[in-house]
């Protein structure tokens, strides 16, 4: 290695010193400044939308990311500012929040925890994103969570429906609007008991991963309670697309209800079998055979065609509910994309309000902070009526619909009925009900 | 120096200054202006520059060198990441006994699949490994989940042991990842006029264990060792007939690029304590091998280009939405910018994925070498004087 070569390096790297001893003061006041990450400077605020753009669950990451500009809209006060006009709390005044104007970004999870948590990581190191949102998918959700629990951010939960994300998964930075699985079988229960009667024999397919699981115990023990015996409970591979092998023991099974815990296409897919083999015209031990499905939405009852009609299910909300919140918020959202919003679209615009709502009362953008003005919080006009975020978990608790497909449906939206509205209080659960055991919420978490 | 030739130590020095200087070269633009999207210099990319650099570095020791194409790598990355995970969960949060043991695991892991698969070669190889990788991703996403905790993937909790750590900070938070007390997660920032950088205590670790990958692969592709995969590579039924056995060779590459893929998954849980059944998928493997086609296959630095290539489109392209594509063409007409908004939003956003294809398509069908094929014919055109030099690396492997 000759000398000068040395000389030249040696240049470059005392000239690097210097400018970062130069420097050096702006980082201290730089980094000692912030009470918390990703404070907000200059008069706006970053949200981070972070929704399955590709893969199994694109098309509620779509309706979802509808939904957040819609948001984001109102609360800059464009638009005709949808349920924020029949929101009990009053803080919001359509100029930001707090001031601020609110800006987003964008990101795909993929379905993916991987993908979920590097666009996350980036939406809070780079783009400052003070809040991430979003998910169509538990596992994602979850590990989401977990990552905004370390770095100090909110994590405001979207689609999620396992009962491990409040349960034994839960994290102080992370708060839950959607309902879980323990209450779709608490909702689905009594209208069971109502419609098909107590002496049933049930066999469950199961998607086989957590919230496959977690579903198909909240089913058991609801349906058990009744009186209603198990035959079986099938696990089926989350690839799988052809469920005919699993559908041909049911039928000598002596069961008279299929309970299917899919969702998404392998319930497009497992219904339409179930179908295509006749279970619908069978009479087993004198009685119809039925299906249920315990999580319903309308983007895949769509994708399931005929074959879901008189099939029972719950949803968190559907659009055709007549109070004004839900009316508010389906016609701004009609008015911009022309179709009404899905569950999924729903749940990520209230998560924005109440997280926005939330930074007004408390007066900061603090996650603890925001976290001590969410807990416990109680409020209406938001499509659920009375709800109450619980300070124990994190979770919502409010009204569940029980809903079956239409018979005669008049347009490609209008393809579910709602049943019966289970109120809040039959589908509450003590915060260390066994299902949802395990976890602690640790301390909130301002990160810097 | 440190037992390279002059070209290959320039070249190990290059890697170096690249490395060390990431957080500058990665953050041209100044924070706040449009051109700020295309920044890369963040902490958790960096991290995944050099994490998948190591990866596919890994990866071209089997590929490159002994032309064996494995498309299972993804599922020693995923045994690395849970191996780290569970260290984290039960010993302690120091980055370095993880580390180890999820060397020495995915190194054992890919000894017994190397050992079975290594009996065929070819496509057959190929499925083989494609087969065991599909079969280790099922069952971490369903029959294993007591250890791999399934979908929702291995994560730290308050009530893990710990034991020679803490299972909880005094503030009731779980402890951070760490190396002897250097928290991977500290960044320093400095911010220089409109600009922002932020040096990363993980980051560097990353990098200075590229470097030393990076080094024991220049060593073995200079080694005899080196030479006999090549040998196998070029024609395994001469080696054959002349006596030699080539599965042990075959086998030792096998395991080596697997413990470099343990390794690599090991930091990706030191950087963020999670391991999910995914990192094992399919799509994973064949991103490694996309990494390595597309930087050129065979080379030293090819697979690290290739890894920051696909990286960065992953995770700068799917950001660019139709909002910031508005705020670019801004200044044009309404109906104007509403056009070439339609046109780019196909390739923009969930399009990441159209627009590294076709990338790859114009990489593979013009540069059949990579990436540093384009990298040596823009030099060629600087340094035409030494034609006989070019032709020389050209027959044998090219080496930058």
């Amino acid at each position: 290695m000759s000398n000068s070569n040395f000389t030249r390096r040696g240049v470059i790297k005392s000239g690097a010193i210097a400018g970062a001893g130069v420097a050096l003061p702006t980082i201290f006041t730089a980094s000692s400044a912030a009470a918390y990450t990703n404070e907000p400077t200059g008069g706006s605020v970053t949200f981070g939308f972070n929704v399955p753009q590709t893969g199994p669950y694109a098309d509620e990451g779509a309706d979802e990311l509808r939904a957040y500009e819609l948001a984001v809209e109102h609360l800059n006060g464009n638009g005709d500012g949808g349920m924020m006009n029949t929101f009990s709390s009053k803080s919001l005044k359509g100029n930001g929040i707090l001031g601020n104007k609110v800006e987003f970004v964008t990101g795909d999870t993929q379905t993916k925890s991987d993908a979920a948590r590097a666009s996350a990581k980036s939406m809070i190191e780079k783009d400052g994103a003070i809040m991430i949102t979003g998910g169509s998918s538990s596992g994602v959700a979850v590990a989401v969570q977990g990552l905004c629990q370390e770095a100090g951010v909110i994590f405001m939960a979207g689609l999620t429906h396992s009962n491990d994300t409040t349960g034994k998964d839960k994290k102080a930075n992370g708060f839950r609007h959607f309902f879980n699985a323990y209450m779709s079988a608490a909702a689905l229960a009594p209208v069971l008991s109502k419609l098909y009667g107590n002496d049933r024999k049930a066999y469950h397919l199961t998607a086989d991963y957590t919230w496959g699981w977690t579903q198909e115990e909240s089913i058991k023990a609801a349906s058990e309670a009744l009186g209603w015996e198990t035959i079986n409970a099938v696990k089926t591979p989350l690839a799988q697309t052809d469920f005919s092998s699993y559908i041909a023991p049911v039928l000598n099974s002596g069961a008279d209800v299929l309970v299917l815990n899919h969702y998404g296409g392998n319930m497009v897919n497992s219904l339409t079998n179930a179908v295509q083999f006749g279970l619908r015209e069978k009479v087993v031990n004198g009685k119809n055979f039925e299906i249920v499905v315990p999580l319903f939405s309308r983007l895949m009852a769509r994708g399931a065609g005929e074959n879901i009609k008189g099939i029972l299910g719950s949803t968190n909300w559907h659009w055709s509910l007549q109070d004004e919140g839900s009316k508010a918020f389906v016609k701004s959202f009609g008015t911009k994309y022309g179709f009404p919003p899905s569950q999924a679209a729903h749940t990520v615009y209230c998560q924005t309000l109440l997280y926005a709502d939330a930074a007004e009362r408390a007066g900061t953008f603090n996650p603890c902070g925001i976290g001590e003005a969410l807990e416990g919080f109680e409020f209406d006009g938001l499509g659920n009526g009375k709800t109450l975020y619980r300070a124990d978990d994190h979770q919502c608790f409010k009204d569940v619909l029980v809903v079956r497909g239409k018979e005669n449906p008049t347009s490609e939206f209008d393809i579910l009925e709602v049943v019966e509205v289970t109120p809040a209080e039959q589908v509450t659960y003590a915060p260390d009900h066994p299902m949802f055991a395990g976890g602690a919420l640790g301390n909130c978490n301002p990160g810097a | 120096m440190l037992g390279l030739n002059k070209k290959d130590f320039s070249l190990l020095l290059v890697v170096a200054a690249l490395t060390l200087f990431a957080p500058f070269i990665l953050n041209p633009f100044p924070e706040g202006s449009g051109m700020a999207q295309f920044n890369a210099g963040y902490p958790d990319l960096m991290q995944r520059f050099v994490i998948f650099g190591i990866f596919a570095i890994g990866f071209n020791i089997l590929l490159g060198l002994t032309g064996y194409l494995s498309f299972g790598h993804a599922a020693f990355l995923g045994v690395g990441s849970y191996s780290a995970v569970w260290m984290f969960k039960l010993l302690s949060m120091n980055v370095i006994p993880a580390i180890l043991l999820a060397v020495v695991v995915s190194g054992l892991f890919a000894l017994v699949i190397g050992f079975i698969s290594l009996r065929r070669s070819g496509i057959y190889f190929s499925i083989l490994t494609l087969a065991f990788a599909q079969m280790s991703f099922n069952l971490a996403y369903s029959v294993l989940t007591p250890i791999t905790n399934g979908e929702t993937g291995l994560q730290l909790t308050l009530n893990d042991p710990r034991v020679l750590g803490q299972s909880a900070t005094a503030d009731g938070s779980i402890p951070v990842t760490s190396l002897f007390g250097l928290e991977m997660r500290s960044t320093f920032e400095m911010t220089l006029g409109p600009w922002l950088f932020q040096f990363n205590a993980g980051y560097y670790l990353c990098a200075l264990i590229l470097l030393l990958s990076f080094y024991l692969s220049i060593r073995i592709f200079r080694s005899p060792f080196g030479l006999m995969l090549r040998a196998i590579k070029s024609n395994q039924t001469r080696l054959n007939y002349t006596g030699l056995n080539a599965r042990p060779y075959t086998l030792a590459a096998f395991v080596i690029s697997g413990m470099y893929a343990g390794l690599a998954g090991a930091l990706m849980a030191s950087m963020d304590p999670l391991a999910g059944a995914e990192r094992m998928q399919w799509t994973a493997s064949g991103e490694v091998v996309l990494m390595t086609i597309l930087g050129g296959a065979g080379t030293l630095i090819g697979p690290v280009l290739g890894a920051g290539f696909i990286k960065y489109f992953e995770n700068i392209f799917s950001k660019i939405n139709d909002t910031v594509l508005h705020g670019w063409f801004e200044f044009m007409p309404d109906g104007l910018e509403n056009l070439i908004v339609g046109i780019l939003h196909p390739f923009i956003g969930k399009g990441w994925h159209l627009t590294l294809g076709l990338l790859f398509m114009l990489v593979v069908i013009f540069l059949p070498g990579g990436l540093v094929e384009g990298g040596q014919r823009i030099a060629k055109l600087f340094r035409r004087k030494k034609p006989d030099d070019a032709g020389d690396n050209a027959q044998s492997t090219p080496a930058e």
